[in-house]
């Protein structure tokens, strides 16, 4: 329900929330199992940082789509923009283009231009969105296609390959024992969480996701509503571009295009509600965690692709699940321990849980 | 329970007992929604259930047709008592409730929506054409109403579907039948056509039971009243026994009279002047000034371009032509966020959707409109402290029934719910505030609020635009009113005017003679206007 406490502590800000409540459960159970299940070969050191190195360039696009989310849409050209940008920045590094820079220029200006064109074609797809009034699917849809044809154009079809060491040795360097790929995507989640759930901006998001046409009657700027998300979730998509170049040192078109469709159930799962206005960042952090962990623990049992995307699904439908009645059950539990708080049917709708 | 059926038989056999509710009591948490209920209906009379928001009679209603079980009573129905109801239980007993929303099939045909239930019923693997229309066309017999069986329910007028669904209820041999405010988006003559069909229905053994804010149409139609308030049982009165006085006094407690407001500003510059505006296919022409101080009413049928100029003045709506200065500058109001720069609120025509995130807290509803002004930094921190302030200023200003402020607002009753907009725009600190039918819907203890509360910001010099359908609302509030007709301003009342008593009935002749000066081809032209086409 909502909790807009001026002094939100860390325990209620989870625990407020029936869907985070059955996220964390299911995340708990998970690490449990596979403690059990495959003891060190899942939380050995090197496992741990594996994990670590693959998270970011994926959790990138998650956050992005649940911008989307946010504002009830949907933004099917993450993955296109990110190769795209990620390929772009790849000409680059490789001096093919601006050959008379030296190394370090090079990575700066490669790095610069890749989130600049990012951010673009972000606000591009913002723009069809907002003026055209075009739904998001529809417009992201067609940039996808863009985006890709044009990565085509570029590279017809080929890696770009050759990037400087000191730019890909970004993408294995850790701090300790920490990859700093993975650090600064927390960096990043922590950012966008405080932008959502404590600034102004991150309230008319909210509003203008749950419901455009009071938003509108309250002031609030819908068509900058729209411009503003879109741009950043391309900004968004160049961190990602730029992560997978950075590790796997190539660039090219299709690269991670399983990402967009595995973050619709990334979201789904973290709580993002898809017609608007509800869900977390940590939600979006939790579950990424706990998909790969799956991940791991599909590799460590040596599955098949098709049974991982089984296993997935049958994960998804069980979170849904929880999500539906972990409101109730949570309220059985308490029950002995509540006076005067019966649960009504309101009370249980997974729809309630407030973010605000 | 045999008591009860004695008492049934003693009254003769012209009305016999068909439901009775004994001691039902059920309650939400701490919340008693019912406490300690005895009631009973009979057939061949229509039964009006009173009372303000949150009383305790749709809880009621839910409880008889399933949808509830009780804490604590009975409900008896012809003869067999039920401590646990099922919704399919009921319906077998020939209860039948027809909600505010009537839940139809939009994208199927009359004949469809009427006899789909009934052959549900039977379980029949085919449906037979033949028997559709067959149904349909003996149900609407027997309201003696004529409709076309093959429209889609779409095209239809709300009347019209008001009209399928109590013959979807008939076709379910409803002898029971609840309606839940059925007439409040009905116009007139078509408010006559349902009341019509409801004593017909009284007369071929029904017992009728409707909700209803409208008291005039319950003093028309209902044989006996019973009052509820907080969850009780006030009593059951014959209808010839009450007046509206004594009715309101029952619901809500206390004498209700609403204070005639008279202007004491000493202001007569305009705050804002409307010159020849016009947009076309919504109004033209308009001029128009509002001084600070003014509440100016707006009165008009559907399509007469009020809600439309009040939509331009919000900056939703931009006029083709014409100027709006405020306070002497001509200014273009743009988007609404240009509007509230100029000291512009707009309460719209639907809370619910419009006004209201029903899904949020009363908190956040009141800041959404400044929270700019609630945010600092760069980065733009929301102040949840002073948003918990605001909140709470504006709960108590108002007298917003609320447990705490952050209940979520879809959870609060209508006239709270319309407080916490009032309260939402407040917060700007507006100049002038456009009401667009703030009292639809709304119990006439909150109504009373709401009178109060814009006549005290009148007072403090504020300007007000009420646009409303409501005459006495109009005629009790405003220091001036305009007539509007085919989108155009067809009379101005000012002060002197609205002093004599008759005035009400003059203006109700106005606006049902659309101005009086349409000529024949602007009357026809006006009936087929939808503006809600309009706006899109």
């Amino acid at each position: 329900m909502s909790k807009i406490n001026a002094t939100p502590t860390p325990i209620n800000y989870i625990t407020g929330d029936a869907n985070l409540n059955a996220l964390l459960s299911v995340f708990v159970l998970t690490a449990l199992i596979c403690a059990l299940a495959f003891g060190d070969a899942m939380y050995s050191g090197a496992n741990l940082q594996s994990m670590a190195f693959q998270i970011p360039e994926f959790g990138f696009v998650a956050l992005g789509m649940m911008l989307a989310f946010l504002v009830g849409g949907i933004d099917l050209s993450i993955t296109a923009n990110a190769c795209l940008s990620g390929i772009v920045a790849g000409f680059i590094l490789t001096g093919s283009w601006l050959p008379g820079l030296d190394e370090g220029m090079r990575i700066a200006v490669a790095v610069v231009t890749a989130l600049g064109l990012s951010t673009l074609m972000g606000l591009f797809n913002g723009l069809i969105i907002a003026c055209f009034a075009v739904s998001s699917l529809i417009a992201t849809l067609g940039t996808m296609t863009l985006y890709s044809g044009i990565g085509m154009a570029l590279t017809g079809g080929r890696s770009v390959v050759g990037f400087p060491d000191s730019f890909t040795a970004g993408g294995i360097a850790c701090l300790g024992e920490v990859p700093v790929i993975f650090i600064a995507f927390v960096i990043v989640m922590v950012l966008m969480a405080i932008l959502l759930e404590r600034t102004g901006g991150g309230r008319r998001l909210y509003l203008f996701g749950g419901n455009p046409v009071a938003a509108l009657f309250s002031g609030i700027n819908n068509f900058r509503m729209n411009v503003a998300t879109f741009t950043a979730i391309g900004f968004l998509a160049g961190l990602s571009g730029l992560t997978i170049i950075m590790r796997v040192n190539s660039a090219k078109v299709g690269y991670g295009d399983a990402y967009v469709f595995q973050s619709l159930i990334v979201c789904v799962i973290a709580g993002i509600h898809p017609a608007g206005g509800r869900g977390k960042v940590i939600g979006i952090g939790i579950t990424t965690l706990l998909m790969q962990m799956a991940a791991s623990a599909f590799t460590i049992l040596q599955l098949s692709p098709y049974t991982t995307k089984l296993i997935w699904g049958l994960m998804l439908v069980l979170v849904l699940g929880l999500t539906r009645d972990g409101r109730r059950l949570l309220n059985a539990l308490r029950a002995p321990f509540i006076k005067n708080k019966t649960l009504t049917d309101k009370d249980s709708n997974p729809g309630e849980a407030d973010n605000g | 329970m045999q008591q009860g059926a004695q008492a049934a038989l003693k009254d003769g056999a012209a009305k016999p007992l068909l439901v009775e509710a004994i001691g039902i009591t059920k309650t939400f948490g701490a919340f008693t929604a019912l406490d300690d209920i005895n009631l009973m209906f009979k057939g061949g009379e229509i039964h009006c259930l009173a009372g303000e928001n949150g009383s305790g009679k749709s809880t009621l209603v839910k409880i008889i047709a399933g949808t509830y079980t009780q804490d604590k009573g009975t409900v008896v129905i012809n003869g067999r008592s039920y401590k646990e109801l099922t919704p399919a239980q009921s319906m077998a007993e020939g209860i039948q409730v027809i909600y505010q929303d009537l839940s139809l099939f939009e994208h199927m045909t009359v004949a469809e929506n009427i006899a789909l239930g009934h052959l549900r019923e039977e379980r029949s693997a085919l449906i037979n054409w033949q028997q559709v229309r067959a149904i349909a066309a003996a149900q609407l017999e027997r309201i003696g109403v004529r409709l076309d069986l093959n429209q889609e329910l779409r095209e239809a007028s709300i009347s019209t579907k008001q009209l399928v669904a109590i013959c979807r209820a008939l076709a379910m041999n409803a002898r029971v039948l609840f309606m839940d405010e059925p007439t409040t988006a009905l116009s007139g003559r078509e408010v006559d056509r349902l009341l019509e069909v409801m004593s017909e229905l009284k007369k071929a053994g029904l017992a009728i039971i409707f909700i209803s804010h409208k008291l005039d149409e319950v003093f028309r139609i209902a044989d006996v009243v019973t009052v509820f308030r907080d969850g009780r049982k006030i009593g059951d009165f014959p209808s010839c026994d009450l007046n509206a006085k004594r009715l309101s006094y029952y619901m809500t407690g206390k004498e209700i009279s609403y204070p005639k407001y008279q202007r004491i500003s000493k202001a007569q510059d305009n705050f804002i002047e409307i010159k020849d505006l016009c947009k076309k296919d919504m109004y033209s022409h308009i001029n128009l000034g509002i001084r600070p101080g003014d509440i100016l009413g707006c009165i008009g049928l559907l399509g007469s371009g009020r809600t439309e100029l009040a939509l331009s003045l919000f900056g939703l709506n931009q006029p083709d032509s014409g100027k709006i200065l405020i306070e002497g500058r001509e200014t273009a109001l743009k988007s609404p966020s240009a509007s509230m720069e100029a000291g512009i609120a707009l309460l719209p025509e639907d809370r619910s959707t419009e006004g209201l995130f029903l899904e949020r807290s009363v908190a956040v509803n009141s800041s959404a409109s400044v929270i700019g002004k609630l945010s600092h930094g760069i980065l733009g921190f929301f102040d949840f402290v002073k948003e918990r302030t605001l909140a709470l200023s504006g709960i108590e200003r108002l007298n917003i029934k609320t447990t705490s402020e952050r209940k979520l607002a879809g959870e609060l009753s209508g006239g709270n719910q319309q407080k916490v907009v009032i309260s939402k725009w407040l917060a700007t600190k507006p100049r002038l505030f456009i009401m667009d039918n703030p009292t639809v819907g709304i119990d006439i203890g909150s109504k009373a609020e709401i009178y109060e509360q814009a006549q005290s910001l009148a007072r403090q010099d504020m300007a007000v635009l009420l646009l409303s359908d409501e005459i006495e609302e109009l005629t009790a509030n405003c220091s001036r009113i305009a007539i509007f007709a085919h989108g155009q301003i067809v009379e101005i009342l000012d002060e002197e005017r609205l002093k004599d008593p008759a005035i009400g009935s003059y203006i109700a002749a106005v606006v049902a003679a659309g101005g009086k000066q349409g000529t024949a081809q602007d009357t026809a032209a006006a009936g087929t206007y939808n503006p809600k086409e309009g706006r899109a």
